[in-house]
């Protein structure tokens, strides 16, 4: 089953690595990883989506809070939350195409960040299956490029994560 | 707080008052490029002493032998590059044994870093999966505050082999030394004490017991739990086994004892283990070599409790009932106060039903041997070697048969005896292992039991042993075999012995001679006692005994990789 497991840890070189060569040592999967700095400077917050059975994921949250950098880990998955992905997508956008585009762009909530003479480049935020159906409903010959962040995720409501 | 008020020294000077102030004793080491201003330092000092080891891996596991056998942090020194290239078997072996070790390894200066400099690796990214943290130290201020997280790293929690990676200039760098008292880390806080409902609920599940059962691992060992342990087996009358990892902290004297378990474990403990109706696992991990395929040791419906300082340990590979996460000496002091407290005891009848089963099983003597053999029998030997120690030697070994039938048939009455390498499988262990033995307890008597192969994996150490005077007592059971990989191509590959046999072995001998040793060697077995007797009285002698032993002889019982408890080979069955 897939599972979104949020990871609170010191903002220390090399902490990274230690996360993605648990995941390779233990053959864990890695759907994706993002991690950034948090409100505090010292503190980096990591998503990582994965997917194992149960006991493979008991192992997982076990495994990285043992890592001496990690402050906390939560499976996100366990409870009601919120996780969004970003992608960016350049499309053939010549003078035929680009009506169609733009009114595809607009459907999915896009926003057109980038134009020129043959192209667009859409910025969409939302959940996995949303940018999935986006690409789905794209032409596949359309497509120039893509790129996304993978998920991050938080709890809703009162659910938070704090060191 | 030591602070020297205005008066700087360097990052060398530091790394030595570091030392000083966890209060080491020896540092194993080789020197080399990148750590020379750290050398310069421990050259001007004689607090701190250093031996000096003929390979870096001889560093490490001389490093792991002293801390298995004292029970203090050992420490290393190697330098940059191949020096800790050397030394990373020496440091996964104490990483999958939870040895505490700090590794101090000398790094090219920080401006060369990541430039392809000469003797330069990623020592960082190498150890990362073989250590329990490791630091790369880019700042001199930072320094005396690294070497004191790593020793804290190193002995608390789950111990294990702490690194820190020290570039060249650093060391030449002076800052103010202050060294921290105490150390605190947000993302590391290790649950010391167990969950008082969870023990009240495993004490209350063994005393209801029908046919308990007491399964203790190294983490009693490395928790300095044997007494509780003893305690608690003597207050319940209950069976005990101990791991290979678990030897010594149960006396293997005792009736209640019943022996190794595992996969060349006795018949009596593995049965017991199998079909007990109440488990409670002590600072053990259930690994592949404990109960083989964790399937068919879920076959038998039995309730487990778990107890181990290391909440990953727990339900990894087999799912448990009670898991309890805490240092092991801790909880087993409350086991203690509540069934004393309480006025529950166990049910007399059926536990002298459940020994009766027992004394059946134990009935089988699965440790049986030829004693008739015209040739050296290997066991006879440790047996003789049991004898004349009077049990009470620090036993080192290597890996293969001869560490199995060290483990089955020395019988150690007192932890941190046995010193081998249990989860690596190290093969060039033991020697440098007996050199941290012996150097952590003079006078003490050491023997390293070891075979034909693995004794020429590390065998430069006998000039170490020359230059420190170490006493230790090579008992080397020569079949000229890998013995155990030729028993597995025995069992499991028709007889074909694919590059298992030793050929053009040295005189050892000649060999022992050469470094300045006594040697000799041994053909029958009624020269076997006199022999060790005669070696045993040597105090201040290195003394390599060559045992010629039985080519063809196997270690019984044996539950092949992967197969379950009722797929045990005993002898009598081949």
């Amino acid at each position: 089953m897939r599972h979104i497991i949020s990871v609170l840890l010191e903002n220390e070189a090399g902490a990274l690595s230690r996360v993605a060569g648990l995941f390779s040592a233990r053959a864990y999967n890695i759907e994706s990883l993002t991690v950034a700095p948090t409100e505090d400077a010292s503190m980096s917050r990591m998503t990582i989506v994965t997917s194992g059975s149960e006991d493979v994921i008991e192992q997982i949250t076990k495994q990285l809070n043992k890592l001496v950098e990690v402050v906390k880990v939560v499976d996100l998955s366990e409870a009601e939350h919120i996780e969004r992905e970003l992608m960016l997508v350049k499309v053939r956008a010549g003078a035929k195409e680009r009506e169609d585009m733009k009114r595809i762009a607009d459907i999915f909530r896009g926003r057109i960040i980038d134009v020129s003479d043959s192209t667009y480049t859409i910025e969409l935020t939302g959940a996995g299956q949303k940018l999935d159906a986006f690409i789905q409903a794209l032409d596949s010959g359309a497509i120039i490029e893509t790129v996304r962040t993978g998920a991050s995720g938080i709890g809703r409501g009162n659910r938070v994560l704090r060191a | 707080m030591d602070r020297i008020k205005g008066v700087e020294l360097t990052g060398a000077e530091i790394v030595v008052r570091c030392l000083q102030e966890e209060g080491v004793e020896y540092v194993f080491g080789y020197p080399g490029g990148a750590v020379l201003y750290i050398y310069d330092e421990l050259f001007k000092q004689d607090k701190v002493k250093h031996v000096l080891v003929r390979h870096e891996q001889g560093a490490a596991h001389a490093a792991d032998g002293y801390s298995r056998a004292s029970n203090k942090v050992g420490v290393c020194l190697v330098t940059s590059g191949p020096g800790l290239t050397n030394a990373v078997t020496g440091i996964a072996t104490a990483y999958m044994d939870s040895i505490p070790m700090v590794i101090l390894v000398g790094q090219v200066p920080t401006h060369a870093i990541g430039l392809d400099a000469f003797q330069e690796v990623d020592t960082v990214g190498i150890t990362r999966p073989c250590v329990k943290h490791n630091f790369l130290v880019k700042n001199v201020a930072d320094l005396a505050p690294t070497i004191k997280k790593a020793f804290y790293l190193a002995t608390t929690g789950r111990p294990g082999p702490v690194l820190v990676d020290i570039p060249k200039d650093i060391t030449a760098m002076p800052t103010e030394f202050l060294y921290p008292e105490t150390v605190s880390m947000r993302s590391y806080n290790p649950v010391v004490k167990g969950h008082g409902g969870q023990i009240k609920k495993a004490v209350q599940l063994l005393l209801e017991a029908e046919r308990p059962m007491i399964y203790t691992g190294g983490g009693v060992i490395l928790s300095n739990a044997s007494q509780q342990l003893t305690d608690f087996v003597r207050l319940t009358g209950y069976p005990v086994t101990n791991t290979l990892m678990g030897l010594g902290a149960y006396p293997a004297t005792d009736k209640q004892f019943l022996g190794m378990l595992g996969m060349h474990g006795t018949y009596e403990a593995n049965m017991a283990m199998h079909n007990c109706d109440v488990l409670v696992a002590i600072g053990a991990r259930f690994d592949d070599r404990v109960i083989g395929d964790p399937k068919h040791f879920a076959q038998n419906p039995r309730k487990i409790i778990h107890i181990d300082i290391d909440p990953s340990s727990i339900s990894k590979r087999v799912k448990v009932d009670v898991p309890i996460v805490g240092n092991v000496s801790e909880v087993l002091d409350e086991f203690l106060r509540l069934i004393r407290a309480g006025t529950q005891k166990p049910d007399a009848a059926r536990l002298e039903a459940w020994w009766k089963t027992i004394e059946e099983w134990r009935g089988r003597d699965c440790l049986k041997y030829d004693r008739k053999s015209k040739v050296i029998k290997p066991q006879f030997v440790i047996e003789k070697l049991y004898e004349v120690t009077g049990g009470d030697a620090f036993i080192t070994s290597d890996v293969g048969q001869h560490q199995m039938w060290a483990a089955q048939f020395y019988k150690f009455d007192k932890p941190r005896r046995w010193i081998n390498s249990g989860g690596l499988g190290t093969m060039g262990f033991g020697l440098p292992a007996a050199m941290g033995a012996q150097m952590a307890n003079p006078g003490a008597t050491v023997a390293c039991v070891t075979g034909e192969s693995s004794i020429q994996m590390c065998l430069q150490e006998l000039s170490t042993c020359k230059q420190y005077r170490l006493p230790i007592k090579i008992v080397s059971l020569n079949n000229k075999y890998m013995g155990m990989v030729r028993q597995w191509q025995e069992f499991f590959h028709g007889n074909r012995y694919a590059e298992s046999y030793m050929d053009a072995l040295p005189d050892f001998v000649k060999l022992a001679e050469g470094y300045g040793h006594r040697g000799v060697q041994i053909t029958k077995p009624e020269d076997v006692e006199p022999a060790l007797r005669e070696a045993f009285k040597r105090k201040t002698e290195l003394v390599f005994m060559d045992f010629l032993t039985d080519q063809t002889e196997n270690v019984f019982p044996m539950i092949p990789g992967g197969k379950g408890i009722s797929e045990m080979i005993l002898s009598e069955e081949l």
